[in-house]
């Protein structure tokens, strides 16, 4: 993906170039580019002054940054205690079966990547799994079809 | 000037001292691994733990990170706090068991066991070697990353860094990186083969004959001890 150092720049200059800024500036380049491409944590390093180590050091110790490119759609299945008594982990694996591709993995031709948390912070409504920012309640093995049919084009679906 | 009590003495210490530091101006030793001079505390070893304050309100703390308060309480070597050593370094043993550091202090402290299983992981994340590349080599070409178990010390991308200026500082204050002897305990998860052994050389002179100037601790001129406390005197 071609990066544009313009674009990284507004993003760092839109908070004065503030090194304490750093967690909003990686959400805005994730947003763009839906992960985090090495070269514009190198320009924003280069423009804030902290060193590249550390920008790396925050965003791999937080799980909602990426370094890898992701899919287009994210599938997040909750696998924290409430949503695992009710069966996170089968609907995890019915979604692993279903998209041909293991937790933290990304579909080949980009579309979906999958990943688990532990806990949303909604327990009452789980087993929860959530793509992109919607939430689905009350999930089951069966829905997982008909939630994935809902973020494929009528040819994929087949 | 700040009065404090460390193990039963009265004991005076200069605003901004830690703990460990008061100990080391009154001869008091506690073991550190992850504190160095010229480096900035890090607390994450916890070989310096040390207990403050009285009763069931006891509690262990980190004396290198630690400040002095006026009127602090402090003892070094209770029997929390020898237990949890010896647990920190049982731990860290079973993590990086090839390393001469860690080796030493299961000798001194008398860790004959490991009951954890044996990783090999070669670093115990004391993050010595980051603040050597940053603090001391104004480098920072190296530094944690991930967290939980995932964590670990590498470059930015694992790649090599154009940060890095191949000072080998990082290797130089590795406790993982310095190996243990390969002597006759070399592949055991726990050596303590300096306890239990002795020079060879001392049966025929009154001095070490090591050009190592460390005699017996390569561990490969000696021979079993026969008696700990006869050896003591021999060797004076
Ligand atoms: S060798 Fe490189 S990584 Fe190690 S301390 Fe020196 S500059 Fe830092
Ligand atoms: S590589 Fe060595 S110095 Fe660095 S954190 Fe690991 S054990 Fe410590
Ligand atoms: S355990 Fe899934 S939302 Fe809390
Ligand atoms: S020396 Fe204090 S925690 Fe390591």
């Amino acid at each position: 993906m071609e990066i544009q150092e313009s674009k990284i720049k507004s993003f760092v200059t839109k908070y004065n170039s503030e090194k304490k800024a750093l967690i909003s500036i990686l959400q805005d380049i994730q947003e763009e580019y839906n992960y985090l491409p090495q070269d514009a944590l190198r320009i924003v390093s280069e423009t804030t002054g902290i060193p590249l180590i550390d920008i790396v050091g925050v965003a791999t110790f937080y799980r909602a940054f990426s370094l890898e490119p992701r899919g287009r759609h994210l599938v997040t299945v909750c696998l924290g205690t409430a949503c695992h008594v009710r069966g996170g982990l089968k609907i995890l694996e019915e979604f692993e079966k279903k998209l041909n591709i293991k937790a933290g993995e990304t579909t080949e031709d980009g579309k979906f990547s999958l990943q688990t948390v532990a806990c949303l912070g909604c327990c009452a409504i789980g087993p929860v799994v959530v793509i992109d920012d919607k939430y689905h309640a009350q999930t089951t093995i069966r829905k997982v079809v008909p939630i994935l049919k809902k973020y494929m084009t009528k040819r994929e679906r087949k | 000037m700040i009065n404090l009590i460390m193990n039963g003495l009265e004991v005076k210490a200069e605003e901004g001292w830690t703990i460990l530091e008061t100990a080391k101006f009154y001869g008091l030793e506690i073991p550190t691994l992850c504190y160095k001079d010229g480096l900035s505390p890090y607390g994450g070893c916890r070989l310096c733990l040390v207990e403050i304050g009285e009763g069931p309100k006891a509690k262990l703390v980190s004396s290198c990170t630690y400040p002095v308060e006026e009127g602090l309480i402090v003892r070094t070597d209770t029997k929390r706090v020898i237990e949890t050593r010896k647990m920190m370094i049982e731990l860290m043993l079973s993590i990086a068991p090839n390393s001469k550091v860690i080796q030493d202090l299961a000798s001194k402290f008398g860790v004959t066991q490991v009951r954890f299983k044996v990783r090999n992981e070669e670093c115990i994340l004391c993050g010595l070697c980051v603040r050597m590349c940053a603090e001391q080599m104004d480098g920072r070409a190296i530094g944690f990353q991930n967290r939980g178990f995932k964590r670990k010390i590498s470059t930015p991308f694992d790649i090599r860094s154009e940060e890095c200026r191949l000072c080998g500082g990082c290797i130089y204050i590795c406790p993982a990186c310095q190996l243990r002897c390969q002597g006759p305990e070399a592949d055991t998860a726990v050596c303590n083969a300096c306890l239990t052994m002795e020079p060879t050389c001392l049966d025929h002179y009154d001095d070490l004959q090591c050009w190592m100037y460390d005699a017996g601790r390569c561990g490969t001129c000696v021979r079993e001890k026969k008696d700990g406390k006869e050896q003591v005197s021999n060797t004076k």
